[in-house]
């Protein structure tokens, strides 16, 4: 055991003296986490516009009100006439240009109804999109309000409820997702990249004549990225929380012993990589690009799975981060139990057992 | 060697194979306590593979092995208490300091903390390297390292040391010196088995065997071989054979 801890002891100072690594390990979750959560940001909010009045009455004035009290919407400028609106969306002022027709109360009023016409910037086809969507959404409430007192057809008004992420914050699904990210490449690539580098200098030979047993080295080089990948799981949550108030409904134990298991997973496929080359470079390639990248991409992270061809699909379901962040969504923001994500948990059993069994394997060929 | 030889190491008819491929080829010879036994041979000659079956790290196919009084099939994790080792490429931690290294490795040889730190500084002493004690080994010259290196695989203090080319790359004063180390331990009772590319190096070893195409060849002191092959080197001895082979 003193051997043991000894030998921790030396990798502890091989991670604190590297600022490679150091950086990886405690500079990367923070920056992620800022900048997923303030930098890609899917709702609106203070989308510059400017509004051309042709009828400047009563109720063209009360919608502007409403569109600009939405807090969606940001005015910057009314026009003088149609002649301005190219100039203003070129220039790039603003995004969105909102224009009522002449005398818009007394139509709608005689007539019933009255035009509103909308003009995006669609250079930006998301922003565009959604701004469009949230402008008719305040139109169609506005109308649906005054509409009240009078007797109409039979309508069908949907009342909506978004369960579980009710405001429909990015950052409520990034973070499950930089936290899958963080711990791969801790666990994963950091690993193979430390175990292959004893290799490399000719130092794992050492210790293999060493009275150490291969069991205790493997363990003493993942020990500490273990313990620090669970130390930042943690600050990554309460840093969510905190800054941007993502909550954790669920059961906290549940989701640290969860994290456990989705780091056993990846240091057990640290150790599979790290046994299949010799180099550095190979380690980190294959880190990387087949893992790194299918993480963000392939996981469910950003782009939902459902979307994706067929074929892609399939890929997706071998991706061990998929279920490490289904289940965390689970937890986090569902607040479910061990009772609706079992299955997630034991394909992540199972893959942990696959990769230590590849592992022992290849290490066996090579003694013989 | 007038005393009665003690055999540390044993080895009669090792095989190994790999496939159908014979690495080595009913190998034989004894290894005396305190002698410097040079293993000579042009590379793919099986010398590796041997060196790994004495240090434990891989199973013979055939054989009667003994190291250090172990068995190399059954007691392969006891031979590596009682051995120490040292490879041709370099084997301290550059981001550790000195001392850092020496605990790490008396450590891992289960050395108490007190002799580790007592043992330090009498072998920092020996070597003049007091002032960097705690120093990173990256920023020492190579020469320096190499010592160190040494220092520590002799540093559990164990029956034989096994170098694989432990001098590569290495200036010739260095190697010089590196040699008078390994000289001292022998004479302090440390049994050293040593491959080397430099076939004046081959001089300074008590015995020597050379091997091609997994078997060995020649084995006995070197005065012998030259006078057996009338040449006035090793390096000639060393041609003569690899041209008959």
């Amino acid at each position: 055991m003193k051997k043991f801890l000894g030998f921790v002891r030396k990798e502890f100072h091989h991670i604190f003296r590297d600022r490679r690594t150091l950086l990886i390990l405690f500079g990367m979750p923070v920056v992620q986490l800022l900048l997923f959560g303030y930098v890609i940001v899917n709702d609106l909010r203070n989308a510059r516009i400017a509004v051309l009045d042709l009828a400047s009455d009563q109720v063209s004035r009360e919608i502007t009100g409403k569109i600009i009290s939405s807090g969606f919407f940001r005015l910057v400028t009314y026009l003088e006439s149609e002649r301005d609106i190219h100039e203003v969306l070129k220039q790039g002022q603003v995004r969105e240009v909102i224009i009522f027709e002449k005398d818009f109360a007394r139509k709608l009023q005689s007539d019933g109804r009255a035009a509103v016409q909308v003009i995006a910037d669609a250079s930006e086809p998301n922003t565009a999109r959604m701004m469009v969507n949230y402008t008719q959404g305040i139109l169609m409430s506005y109308t649906l309000e005054r509409n009240r007192n009078l007797p109409q057809a039979a309508a069908i008004i949907p009342e909506v409820r978004m369960e579980y992420n009710p405001e429909l914050k990015g950052v409520y699904m990034f973070v499950p997702g930089i936290i899958a990210m963080l711990l791969t490449l801790i666990c994963t690539l950091l690993t193979s990249i430390a175990i292959t580098r004893e290799k490399e200098l000719g130092t794992m030979e050492v210790l293999l004549v060493s009275p150490l047993r291969p069991v205790q080295i493997i363990l003493g080089k993942v020990t500490p990225y273990l313990l620090l990948s669970l130390l930042n799981a943690m600050v990554i949550l309460l840093m969510a929380n905190l800054v941007f108030g993502v909550p954790v409904v669920g059961s906290v134990v549940l989701l640290l012993a969860m994290t456990m298991l989705y780091i056993l997973t990846a240091l057990s496929l640290g150790i599979l990589i790290s046994s299949l080359t010799g180099s550095q470079q190979v380690a980190m390639m294959i880190s990387m690009v087949g893992l790194l990248l299918p993480t963000i991409l392939l996981s469910g992270f950003i782009y939902p799975i459902e979307n994706m061809p067929l074929w892609l699909q399939a890929i997706c379901h071998v991706m061990p981060p998929k279920y490490f962040i289904t289940i965390m969504k689970d937890i986090m923001l569902m607040g479910n139990g061990l009772m609706y994500f079992w299955k997630e948990a034991v394909v992540l059993l199972f893959m942990t057992a696959v990769f230590i069994i590849l592992s022992v394997k290849k290490f066996k060929i090579r003694l013989s | 060697m007038t005393a009665p030889a003690e055999a540390v190491i044993t080895v009669k008819d090792l095989v190994k194979k790999f496939g159908s491929f014979t690495a080595n080829d009913h190998l034989s010879f004894e290894v005396y306590r305190g002698e410097i036994f040079g293993f000579l041979g042009a590379n793919g000659a099986g010398k590796t593979t041997a060196i790994r079956i004495l240090c434990g790290l891989s199973v013979p196919t055939s054989g009667y092995i003994r190291v250090a009084g172990f068995d190399a099939f059954t007691e392969a994790e006891k031979i590596k208490k009682h051995i120490g080792y040292m490879s041709q490429r370099f084997s301290l931690y550059e981001d550790l300091t000195v001392f850092e290294n020496i605990r790490l490795f008396g450590g891992i040889y289960g050395i108490s903390r007190k002799a580790i730190r007592e043992r330090a500084e009498e072998l920092l002493e020996t070597l003049q390297m007091q002032a960097v004690r705690d120093t990173l080994i990256g920023r020492l010259p190579l020469g320096w390292r190499q010592k160190l290196a040494f220092s520590v695989a002799v540093f559990h203090r164990p029956g034989i040391v096994f170098l694989d080319e432990p001098t590569g790359g290495v200036d010739p004063i260095t190697r010089k010196q590196f040699w008078e180390m390994i000289h001292a331990s022998a004479a302090d009772g440390i049994t050293v088995f040593v491959t080397t590319h430099y076939m004046d190096e081959a001089e300074y070893c008590d015995r020597i065997s050379i091997m091609a195409e997994g078997r060995i060849i020649a084995l006995d002191t070197p005065a012998a071989l030259k006078k057996q092959y009338h040449a006035s080197s090793i390096n000639e001895v060393f041609t003569r054979i690899a041209r008959n082979a």
